[in-house]
């Protein structure tokens, strides 16, 4: 008896979610390593116009920051007591486990951007009109959904190896570099500054739409034998 | 020439890589070859 | 104990010997032919004689992540999964970023010398520094340890997702600088007026890189395989061991 795709991915999002509800690294240790980040970040540039100008970037650098931890913790939880391995042997079907370790990454990242962004109007200045906000909100979720379905697909590859620490980001930053572009110059569209417009936004989260499509599917069909011994 | 110590940096490092990675393969070739029986080597 | 393997044969063969001998003419060549027999471009005067490395390094690297990138989806599709082609994919990986790393200094260098500056974020040269980091990680990857079979599941895998991560780069590069003003930059390759012996030296650049990497791809390849033997080997003896204590 097999379980589907999608029962499968909602248990494993649920039991993870639950492990960090209960453990509360991410609201005791990752958010305020990410607000403390955003303080960092005014000390170094230290000027309001040029944070104002800049807000985007920083929010989203903060974001890859985190995430690198995000993604050891997540799968950490499941190398620790061979959690992994127990799974595999079930024959639990890895599509299943990649959406559903997918869409707890997105749910904790989406967590983690709302503070930042909230920290970047508080701390930065930055306003966002109606129009800015749809734009921004569609980005958000394009963005995350791309972060979340990568940080997946390498961190299932590192789990267990030694040196992951330090690999990880050497694997991921340059695959998220087209997300920290795009997703910069949205944002950067949505609080409308250095003069850009709303309108301009849209043509940056399509790419993110794009990144998040080719990643998702890329990760179906080779998280498998990924985590595969 | 001009620029004579950026063009020769430039075929200094290049030909310095190249007979490095080179001369690196032959020696550990060979100290490998030495070890490993005659039937792991399917080339031969 | 003896072993009644001989263990004489090396890892040069008649081809490689051949490639290695064109190799040695070529770049020969290309060395005297480079800096001293070819004349001084007008523009760009005894600079241009950077491209006579530069341009063939270029191509082999790119040429080089090509077949990584082939090697490692014949293997993820071969039905016996041949280890051969992943050693090919992680050799031709390893003189790629060797090639790239040159790439990236002699170009650097060369446009210190032409536009003045080491570095501009051209779409073309960002794409290729993304591609050498993304080479680096999929050389950590090979590194990671386990069985031949492991790293041959990993790294085909992280190669075909590179193939993906390339092109997306590539295009939110071009996309970010188009919003910006055009570096108004002299472009190597195209101003320069090329003679018939400028051409020749160039050509046989490129001729004489390709049979350098096909002689260090067949011998790195040849040399991870004794490599994986031996390990294998190891394994073996080990297992052996073991029953013959657990018999006794």
């Amino acid at each position: 008896m097999s379980m589907s795709v999608s029962r499968v991915a909602r248990a494993v999002a649920a039991k993870d979610l639950r492990i960090e509800l209960r453990t509360r690294v991410v609201t005791n240790q990752v958010l305020p390593f990410s607000g403390l980040v955003m303080i960092m970040f005014a000390f170094a540039l230290d000027s309001d116009d040029v944070l104002q100008r800049v807000a985007g970037g920083l929010v989203w650098l903060a974001t890859l920051f985190s995430m690198f931890i995000l993604v050891q913790r997540t799968f950490a939880v499941e190398t620790y007591d061979g959690a992994l391995d127990s799974l595999r042997v079930a024959g639990v079907q890895p599509q299943g486990i990649f959406l559903g370790k997918s869409l707890a990454l997105f749910i904790e990242l989406l967590v983690l951007e709302v503070v930042l962004f909230i920290s970047a109007v508080v701390l930065y200045r930055v306003s966002v009109g109606g129009l800015g906000a749809v734009l921004l909100v569609t980005c958000v979720l394009c963005a995350t959904a791309g972060l979340a379905f990568v940080g997946t697909l390498y961190g299932g590859l590192t789990a267990g190896a030694r040196g992951r620490e330090t690999l990880l980001p050497l694997l991921l930053l340059p695959v998220v570099a087209p997300v920290l572009i795009c997703a910069t110059r949205a944002t950067e569209s949505a609080f409308e500054s250095g003069g850009v417009t709303v309108g301009e936004g849209w043509a940056w989260v399509a790419v993110l739409a794009t990144f998040a499509c080719v990643f998702g599917l890329g990760g179906l069909l080779s998280f498998g034998s990924l985590i595969e011994e | 020439m001009n620029h004579a110590g950026f063009i020769i940096a430039t075929y200094g490092v290049t030909f310095g890589a190249v007979i490095g990675l080179a001369a690196y393969a032959i020696k550990q070739g060979r100290e490998l070859s030495r070890k490993v029986p005659d039937k792991d080597k399917p080339w031969t | 104990m003896t072993t009644a393997t001989v263990n004489s044969k090396g890892v040069g063969t008649p081809t490689t010997r051949i490639y290695g001998a064109l190799a040695i003419v070529a770049l020969g060549w290309v060395l005297l032919g480079g800096l001293f027999f070819t004349p001084e471009d007008v523009v760009q005067g005894d600079a241009v004689r950077i491209m006579y490395v530069h341009v063939p390094t270029a191509w082999v690297a790119y040429l080089a992540f090509i077949v990584t990138g082939i090697a490692s989806a014949c293997w993820l599709i071969g039905k016996k999964h041949s280890l051969g082609f992943d050693r090919v994919a992680g050799a031709s990986a390893e003189v790629g970023v060797v090639f790239m790393a040159m790439t990236l200094l002699s170009g650097s260098l060369w446009g210190r010398i032409t536009w003045g500056t080491y570095w501009v974020w051209d779409p073309r040269l960002t794409t290729t520094a993304f591609l050498f980091v993304t080479y680096v990680g999929y050389l950590a990857v090979r590194g990671l340890g386990g069985s031949p079979e492991q790293r041959a599941r990993r790294s085909s895998v992280i190669a075909l997702l590179a193939v993906l991560e390339i092109p997306l780069v590539h295009f939110s590069v071009v996309l970010w600088r188009s919003l910006h003003q055009q570096a108004s930059v002299l472009s190597p390759d195209g101003d320069i007026k090329m003679d018939g012996l400028m051409l020749f030296t160039l050509l046989f650049g490129v001729f004489g890189f390709s049979v350098l990497f096909a002689w260090l791809v067949s011998h790195r390849q040849r040399i991870m395989a004794m490599q994986d033997a031996l390990q294998t080997n190891a394994l073996d003896a080990a297992v052996s061991e073991r029953l013959r204590e657990a018999q006794v």
